[in-house]
């Protein structure tokens, strides 16, 4: 299947392209029908949203609807940048964001590799079954399965009592929540995330290793002069996207794990944006609060892709 | 084989250790789990319990069971998992396709139009308007239909579709007089076995485990989800808890409780447990085909 792609595509029929579009399009009238309900899909459910978030330089009136609420400019974003909540929720939201790429991101690519010298097959299936596992539990599981071991009851401080230590509130202490909220995400993820990287270490040339191997190169020199090379463009790619996405730090997680106690450290930019919006019904200033955020991360995103395909050549467009 | 020295030979164990390290690291949380829902609930709170269960019993089950809301968000869960599951299939299907063909004059366009709203959307609050203009807060609808196309499967779908599917079948067929909709119902559906049960596993955990869309939309106790109600019982129970002061009936509470939530834990993932054989198989199939494009 892998090495069918090429051939498909060059046996698309070049005198088929040339063909004038008109004609194209009456001979494909019924996938243009199978489009439709795709189309209204993307209108209303994408872009009718992103209509609407004119409403971040409005004041929104329900009575008015979104077209008709008067405009105010830059007010609701000002209103932001001045507030005592934006220092907070930017070094919020970047600390997490730049601690999960720190350890989130080196440990499935370190995994991948370790799980690619393991000769023995039952192993090596054994680990991949047991590390993938976590990633199909719901992310609400793994919130309440930290709570639960995290208690006051809870086995972790069990074990910490047996050792005369203290009980410690993992949950509501504020220093501890990036540290939870990245180590957990890395005990659900790392093997589903290593499987990219599994991909393309299979790929790697056997021969390489072969020659290699004939020259006396030892296997940590091996690993790291082919297969990590090998495995690089993988890398960057990935390396762009999460860089890029650094400030999305994702919403469901973060809200699951915040209480009171531990806001200082645990309210990012989306979870502020579900308390001012959703809940307080201030529409306008979290529509403005979340268009500076995806904007912010759009423009990093193809900064970094720039950045990128200048350095390494490899890019995501 | 040529034969290892005697450093590779010690970088070799090296790694099947740490491996294991990790291994017991990710099986470990699961295992005291499965152990803690069969224990007696004192036991729990005693912190007797380390590997094994002790003081063997199912009531947290049978608590489990006869919990209402319990029972009411599994089966909309199951609802919402259907419903999405089928709409998200004829709806990725509907694009895939299309976009699989050269010529299917405009791909280009569509494609762009698609695809930049994986990079760029409205935000949460325009979306909720739009789903309160719509008239869907609180329904079914507003749970399955937002993101009823990921841009990611759609991808994947339409890369199985031009890689695996020789393109002259499908000519020949159209030469045969077959149009371009029986060509996708007759000849690219049954070859297509493989990515549809990667699609159906992937939207239907997908759903299973959805749980911000029900938070923002639904309301109403009724339409609840399994993960609505799992928060209630596993997190939010769990921060009442530690802000009261304890006494004697609390204590007999948080036992009752204590044992259901690691019950609830299994009994919400017996789908998913269920299905992990497949899940395993087939997603790390999609996940090839998807690192295959990117």
């Amino acid at each position: 299947m892998k090495g069918s792609i090429m051939p498909a595509e060059a046996t698309a029929p070049v005198k088929k392209l040339r063909t004038r579009p008109f004609k194209l399009m009456k001979r494909n009238w019924d996938l243009y029908l199978l489009m439709v309900p795709v189309m209204l899909y993307f209108v209303i459910f994408e872009y009718a949203p992103m209509y609407g978030v004119q409403i971040a330089f409005k004041d929104f009136m329900a009575r008015f609807g979104i077209g008709g609420s008067p405009w105010v400019g830059f007010k609701h974003f000002e209103r932001f940048f001045d507030s005592y909540y934006f220092e907070r929720l930017m070094l919020n939201t970047l600390g997490i964001g730049v601690y999960e790429l720190l350890v989130g991101f080196p440990i499935p690519i370190l995994l991948a590799l370790m799980i690619n010298e393991v000769r023995s097959s039952k192993f090596k299936r054994t680990v991949q079954t047991v590390t993938y596992a976590p990633h199909f539990l719901s992310t609400v599981v793994v919130v309440g399965m930290l709570f639960l071991f995290l208690s006051n009851t809870g086995i972790v401080n069990q074990l910490l009592r047996l050792f005369g230590i203290e009980p410690i509130s993992f949950m509501t202490e504020p220093g501890w929540f990036k540290t939870l909220y990245v180590f957990s995400g890395v005990w659900q993820q790392m093997g589903w995330s290593s499987i990219v990287y599994l991909a393309a270490l299979a790929a790697v040339d056997p021969q390489l290793h072969e020659a290699a191997r004939v020259d006396g190169a030892s296997r940590l020199r091996r690993i790291w002069h082919i297969n990590l090379p090998g495995i690089m463009p993988t890398i960057v790619i990935l390396l762009i996207l999460n860089v890029g996405r650094i400030l999305s730090v994702g919403f469901e997680k973060v809200f699951l794990m915040q209480n009171e106690l531990n806001m200082q450290t645990s309210d990012v930019i989306s979870t502020y944006v579900y308390r001012t919006g959703i809940m307080g019904a201030q529409y306008s200033y979290s529509a403005a609060i979340g268009l500076f955020n995806s904007v912010v991360v759009f423009v990093m995103l193809v900064l970094v892709n720039w950045i990128a395909r200048k350095v390494n050549e490899t890019s995501l467009w | 084989m040529v034969n290892q020295s005697r450093g590779d030979r010690a970088v070799e164990w090296v790694i099947v250790f740490l491996l294991s390290v990790v291994l017991v690291v990710v099986i470990y949380p699961l295992l005291y789990v499965v152990s803690a829902s069969v224990s007696d609930p004192l036991a729990i709170l005693k912190g007797e319990i380390w590997l094994l269960p002790k003081g063997f019993n199912l009531d947290a089950y049978v608590k489990v069971f006869n919990n209402q809301d319990i029972i009411k968000g599994y089966t909309n869960t199951f609802i919402y998992t259907i419903v999405g599951t089928v709409i998200n299939l004829i709806m990725t299907t509907a694009a895939a396709y299309p976009l699989s063909r050269k010529d299917f004059y405009g791909r280009n366009v569509i494609n762009l139009i698609i695809v930049f709203t994986m990079f760029f959307s409205g935000g949460m609050v325009p979306m909720y308007l739009l789903v309160k203009n719509l008239h869907m807060l609180n329904t079914m609808w507003a749970v399955v239909l937002p993101g009823a196309i990921s841009v990611w499967n759609m991808v994947i779908m339409r890369t199985y579709f031009q890689s695996s599917i020789p393109f002259e079948i499908q000519e020949s067929a159209s030469i045969d007089g077959c149009s371009n909709l029986g060509i996708l119902t007759r000849i690219i559906l049954p070859l297509s076995a493989p990515i549809m049960a990667v699609m159906v596993l992937f939207y239907a955990v997908g759903h299973w485990n959805a749980f911000m869309s029900a938070l923002i939309y639904l309301t109403d106790r009724d339409k609840f989800p399994l993960q609505v109600i799992l928060r209630e019982i596993l997190i939010q129970n769990q921060v009442d808890e530690m802000a009261s002061v304890v006494d004697d009936t609390l204590i007999q509470y948080m036992m009752d409780v204590e044992a259901l939530k690691y019950a609830i834990v299994i009994v919400a993932n017996i789908p998913v447990f269920i299905l992990y054989p497949f899940l395993q198989k087939y997603f790390v199939k999609g996940v090839m085909i998807g690192a295959l494009k990117g």
